[in-house]
């Protein structure tokens, strides 16, 4: 195997990985504040979905991706209204706004499926992108994926070092003891819902503004189901949100060379390694660990809260 | 913004009409959509296609309810286990998986006519939509993973192995390489009911299976357990009700059923294997239970409901070029509603404004 080809893979991986980081990062949040949104891969789609229309109209990659954070948040506000305020079931919630998700980016998206756009191009940061083997593999990314691996930090340091993130993971293990002592419990989860969202609205934009220039609606395919897999495989800590997507973004990577290495495995079967190995990864997980019941699960996940006081 | 007061006891009233009121809400906010979209067309000759015309040719009518069959049958298995809290996210999986293997039957027999294929064909869908959600029983059980993860990445996988199984074991060798199984003599094809329609024998076996559901649900303790599972998961266990039990009952029928739905539909209204079989009616029975209250006798009436916006939707999407999609647009506003709506079952709302007046 040669050098050009190892560091195609390595860069391919990284890629290909970066949407779950945001989409898994951003439902982190909001199941450390104890609400479970199963409506991740409707939020990326709709994220892809404004991502490329409006870089299609406009050209214009910034206003591009706050088109899909904005797309992510306004679709979450529907889970967030519902559940927070009506206090609906969050699987059903979750499962209808992906569904719905699903169905208003096909139908918005109708007009677009004949378009490209102009993909985002990579940064090459100066000098150090000219560096053999280190430039390539790490100073020439797209600036989104720097964002990506940037908002990890940036979870981890607002869960653990912030008074607000110690309120906020207070919440999702007792949301009754958080109330009693006078925060704002609906407050922070309807925060951490709309991060959500504009975190999966970005992950959704890198397919369709990074990966590839087209539009397609079913070009998330499960991806943010993924996302929802990796947040469990991370135990809830966001480092290891990125272990998950590097291990996930290498096999995906894998069997697309695998594809085009003439291995005599129908490209079908190999389609579906990502999948089993989603399957394969939480088991092994859940394998290891010693206790029975998963201990830093947040307690309050997926728990109906309503204060009669 | 709203108040919630608690209601003492739960309001009969609302649960009639509740579902009345997110229908409304759905039309409504369908109105405002066609008003956006179509030009120079009147809303209501198009409210008249969807809602209207299923009802009044015979053929439209006879395909709600080819259409229904599959949604009640995979609803059925659904409402069963949410009432357990077993979420099988996955039934597309489990009805792509029946239908290949209850088709892998017909092909394999295609050369004898027998009355015996059929039945045979019903037992492989079945068993193989059992084995496809055992998968999940047996990893939420053995190493506590969750069954919605594990059954959504089977549903992926099992429409790659369709795909894989059409260009492979189960192609037509005289099909011109297309990626279609033969397609099924008649004894292994359903039997129709209504002469001269796709309506097949599937739907009497959909509503033979509601009745025995509800009688199950409301007479034998299994169905006491997965309600009490569901409701009050401590309490079910002072009963001495055994967990792992309830998941593995819960996943094995709702994936039997798919299963058998899968079947229906290749043997049924597609005649053959296609790749057109992932048809995304495992995740629209999600739907559909939510709707029934995951009550067996409502999914009875929910999928007619989806089916409806099916056949109603392709009539508007036939006459006023509109894409399929608008159809799922309309399924997620309903549920949507469905369950904002349920709040006034429990719940009085009051606004904001009108507390300050009456204190």
């Amino acid at each position: 195997m040669n050098e050009g080809l190892l560091i195609d893979i390595i860069i391919g991986i990284s890629i290909a990985s970066v949407p779950l980081i945001f989409a898994a990062i951003g439902e982190l949040v909001v199941e450390r504040s104890g609400v479970l949104n199963l409506g991740v891969e409707g939020m990326m789609i709709v994220g892809a979905l404004l991502g490329f229309v409006v870089q299609f109209h406009t050209g214009n990659s910034y206003l591009a991706v706050l088109a899909a954070v904005f797309g992510g948040m306004v679709i979450a506000s529907i889970f967030a209204f519902l559940t927070q305020f009506l206090l609906t079931n969050q699987v059903a919630t979750g499962l209808a706004l992906t569904l719905f998700g699903l169905g208003f980016s096909a139908f918005v998206g109708r007009a677009y499926t004949e378009e490209t756009i102009q993909l985002i191009a990579s940064s090459n940061i100066p000098l150090l992108s000219d560096i053999p083997l280190v430039g390539p593999l790490l100073f020439s990314y797209n600036p989104l994926v720097y964002l990506a691996f940037f908002m990890v930090y940036l979870v981890w340091w607002f869960l653990f070092k912030t008074k607000q993130g110690l309120i906020l993971r207070a919440i999702g293990d007792n949301h009754d003891a958080a109330h009693a002592i006078g925060h704002n419990v609906i407050r922070y989860r309807l925060l951490a819902i709309l991060f959500g969202g504009a975190m999966a609205g970005i992950g959704g934009a890198f397919l369709s503004l990074v990966q590839v220039p087209i539009w397609g609606e079913d070009m998330t395919a499960g991806r943010g189901w993924i996302a929802l897999g990796l947040v469990v495989f991370s135990s809830w800590q966001p480092f290891r949100v990125i272990l998950g997507a590097i291990l996930f973004g290498g096999i995906t990577i894998l069997q697309l060379h695998a594809q085009g290495f003439d291995i005599r495995i129908s490209a079908q079967y190999l389609s579906m390694l990502p999948y089993l190995a989603t399957i394969v990864i939480l088991v092994s997980l859940r394998m290891g660990a010693k206790n029975k019941t998963n201990r830093t699960m947040p307690n309050c996940l997926g728990r109906i809260f309503h204060s009669t006081t | 913004m709203i108040k919630l007061i608690p209601r003492v006891e739960n309001s009969k009233a609302m649960i009639l009409l509740s579902p009345i009121i997110a229908l409304i809400l759905t039309a409504l906010s369908a109105f405002v959509i066609f008003v956006f979209i179509l030009e120079d067309v009147k809303v209501s000759n198009v409210f008249f296609t969807l809602f209207v015309e299923p009802f009044t040719d015979s053929y439209y009518f006879s395909e709600l309810f080819v259409k229904a069959a599959p949604l009640m049958i995979i609803g059925l298995g659904l409402s069963i286990g949410f009432r357990a809290g077993i979420w099988n996210i996955g039934a597309e999986g489990q009805y792509v998986v029946g239908g290949i293997a209850g088709s892998a039957v017909a092909v394999y027999f295609y050369d004898v006519e027998a009355v015996w294929l059929l039945p045979l064909m019903a037992i492989a869908g079945i068993l193989s939509g059992m084995f496809y959600a055992s998968i999940a029983a047996f990893l939420r059980v053995k190493y506590q993973v969750n069954e919605i993860l594990v059954t959504l990445m089977l549903s992926y996988v099992a429409v790659f192995f369709l795909s894989a199984m059409l260009q492979g074991p189960l192609q037509d060798p005289s099909g011109f390489n297309f990626p279609e199984s033969r397609m099924f003599h008649d004894s292994a094809l359903l039997p129709i009911i209504w002469e001269g329609t796709r309506l097949h024998i599937g739907l009497v076996v959909a509503i033979i299976l509601s009745f025995i559901a509800w009688f199950g649900i409301k007479k034998h303790m299994f169905g006491m357990q997965i309600k009490i599972s569901g409701s009050a998961p401590r309490a079910a266990k002072f009963a001495g009700f055994d967990d792992n039990k309830t998941v593995w009952y819960t996943l094995l029928i709702s994936g039997g059923l798919a299963g058998l739905a899968g079947l229906f539909e290749a043997a049924g209204p597609a005649g053959q294997l296609t790749p057109g079989l992932p048809s995304f009616y495992g995740f629209t029975a999600i739907i559909v239970a939510f709707l029934a209250r995951l009550h067996p006798i409502g999914v009875l009436f929910s999928s007619v409901l989806i089916a409806l916006s099916y056949v109603g939707g392709e009539n508007v999407q036939i006459d006023y070029d509109l894409p399929k999609s608008i159809t799922q647009i309309f399924q997620g506003m309903l549920l949507f509603y469905f369950l904002a709506c349920d709040i006034l079952i429990k719940y009085k709302v009051i606004l904001f404004k009108t507390i300050r007046q009456t204190l």
